[in-house]
């Protein structure tokens, strides 16, 4: 049987907001820039492009940090202004906005399907503990599936992610935190 | 927005952005140097976190100052005497039992003040506090962690960090003062009153102390002067190396 998939209201609204756009094409534009440091997730799939507007000839991109020592930001904002240019859009501003703060439930389901395949667990793979923080234990194993895991550190490869290790097959992954 | 509020609310951003990039550099020390490869990352993402949070606070501090200064000017052409952290941010790295004491005392300090300045009325400390919250959690849950590990470890990790503990412990009190700038926005809703969070920062430091097996001190001096510009000689010497590349070639990129 297949899964039914449930939409957390947050993903919801984004769609929502991508799909009544009266730039959508703008929107799938951006669909294909990549966060640098995850480079199988888009702009979009991340939840980090937060709103794209028309003013006059010029483009308005608001995108938001992860965290706030992501230091992808500039990154992606230069990478935004040469997407747009690419396809003519000669006039774009990229402004950063810091509310409402970043969430991983604006991950898009196709983004948490990416990281897994991509070796990241995403959020959903483990369940909190009672402080509501990573667990020391049972993310799922992104490469065998296996929950007899274990967390290494508090942060992984970046901010946004914990590093684990899988009991079974023995591969170190990282997880992206749920926050 | 009255002149004196912006004014004082322009002090109090760079304030804080101080506190953030002198902590956050003085983790950024360690980058290289942790006790194994996923601590070193797990502690040069902390430093992030930190440097991330002071450019919020100084591009907010020259959006108000309007005089085409921009977040670096903040951070690299101000001397130490233009400087406003609080001291415990400036004390030199030390041995890691110092550092990570000092990080509990941060985390802790961060993990009370934060949510407050949530209730800010000024919607862009409010923001920058936001986004701050989320990670003060795991900054506070790795800190506690060491300092739990490093007092009930070995004998001589005991013995450092009680060292540690001790001589940081006289730092500590200036967080909790308030001056008439921070009054004033205090009681316009826009600073937090951190004159109230001193007993339930002593009580959350002193939990994990505690069951570290250390002591926790007496309240028996005490050293102030950060947000005044009075500084210990520590933090000239690290501005200079913090401040060296930008000063040598203004506006340079890569």
């Amino acid at each position: 049987m297949n899964e039914i998939s449930l939409m957390p209201e947050e993903q919801y609204r984004r769609l929502q907001q991508r799909n009544v756009a009266e730039v959508k094409e703008l929107w799938d534009l951006l669909d294909q820039v990549k966060d640098p440091e995850v480079p199988v997730l888009s702009i979009w799939d991340l939840g980090i492009l937060r709103d794209v507007e028309r003013d006059g000839d010029r483009i308005v991109v608001t995108i938001t940090p992860t965290y706030s020592g992501c230091p992808a930001m500039n990154t992606i904002a230069d990478d935004v202004v040469a997407a747009l240019k690419a396809s003519g859009y000669d006039d774009v501003a990229v402004n950063t906005r810091l509310s409402p703060a970043w969430s991983s439930e604006w991950m898009s389901p196709a983004g948490r399907r990416k990281l897994r395949n991509y070796g990241i667990a995403p959020p959903e793979d483990a369940d909190l503990d009672d402080d509501g923080l990573t667990p020391d234990a049972h993310a799922q194993c992104p490469h065998c599936g296996s929950r007899n895991t274990r967390r290494i550190s508090e942060f992984g490869s970046t901010a946004c992610k914990a590093l684990f290790q899988c009991n079974d097959c023995n591969e170190p992954f990282d997880y992206f935190k749920k926050i | 927005m009255s002149d004196a509020i912006k004014a004082a609310t322009l002090e109090y951003a760079t304030r804080l952005g101080d506190d953030s990039v002198v902590l956050g550099h003085r983790i950024s020390e360690w980058v290289s140097y942790g006790p194994f490869l996923e601590e070193d990352i797990a502690y040069g993402n902390v430093a992030l976190d930190y440097i991330g949070r002071a450019r919020m606070f100084y591009t907010y501090a020259a959006e108000l100052a309007d005089d085409g200064r921009t977040e670096d000017d903040f951070a690299y052409m101000r001397s130490d005497r233009e400087y406003r952290n609080l001291l415990l941010m400036e004390m030199p790295k030390g041995d890691f039992a110092y550092s990570q004491v000092r990080q509990l005392f941060a985390d802790a300090y961060y993990t009370l003040v934060l949510p407050e300045l949530l209730q800010s009325k000024d919607e862009t400390l409010s923001a920058i506090a936001a986004k701050g919250i989320k990670e003060t959690k795991y900054h506070l849950r790795r800190s506690r962690d060491w300092v739990l590990r490093l007092g009930d470890g070995t004998e001589e990790s005991h013995k450092r960090t009680q060292k540690a503990v001790d001589a940081l412990w006289g730092y500590t009190h200036e967080m909790f003062d308030m001056d008439e700038t921070e009054q004033m926005l205090a009681d316009a809703g826009i600073a937090v009153d951190v004159s109230k969070l001193r007993d339930a920062w002593h009580k959350m430091v002193s939990d994990v102390l505690i069951e570290a097996t250390l002591t926790v001190p007496e309240d028996s001096w005490a050293v102030r002067g950060g947000r005044t510009g009075y500084h210990t000689e520590n933090l000239g010497h690290m501005l200079t190396e913090m401040q060296i590349t930008h000063r040598s070639y203004p506006g340079c990129q890569w």
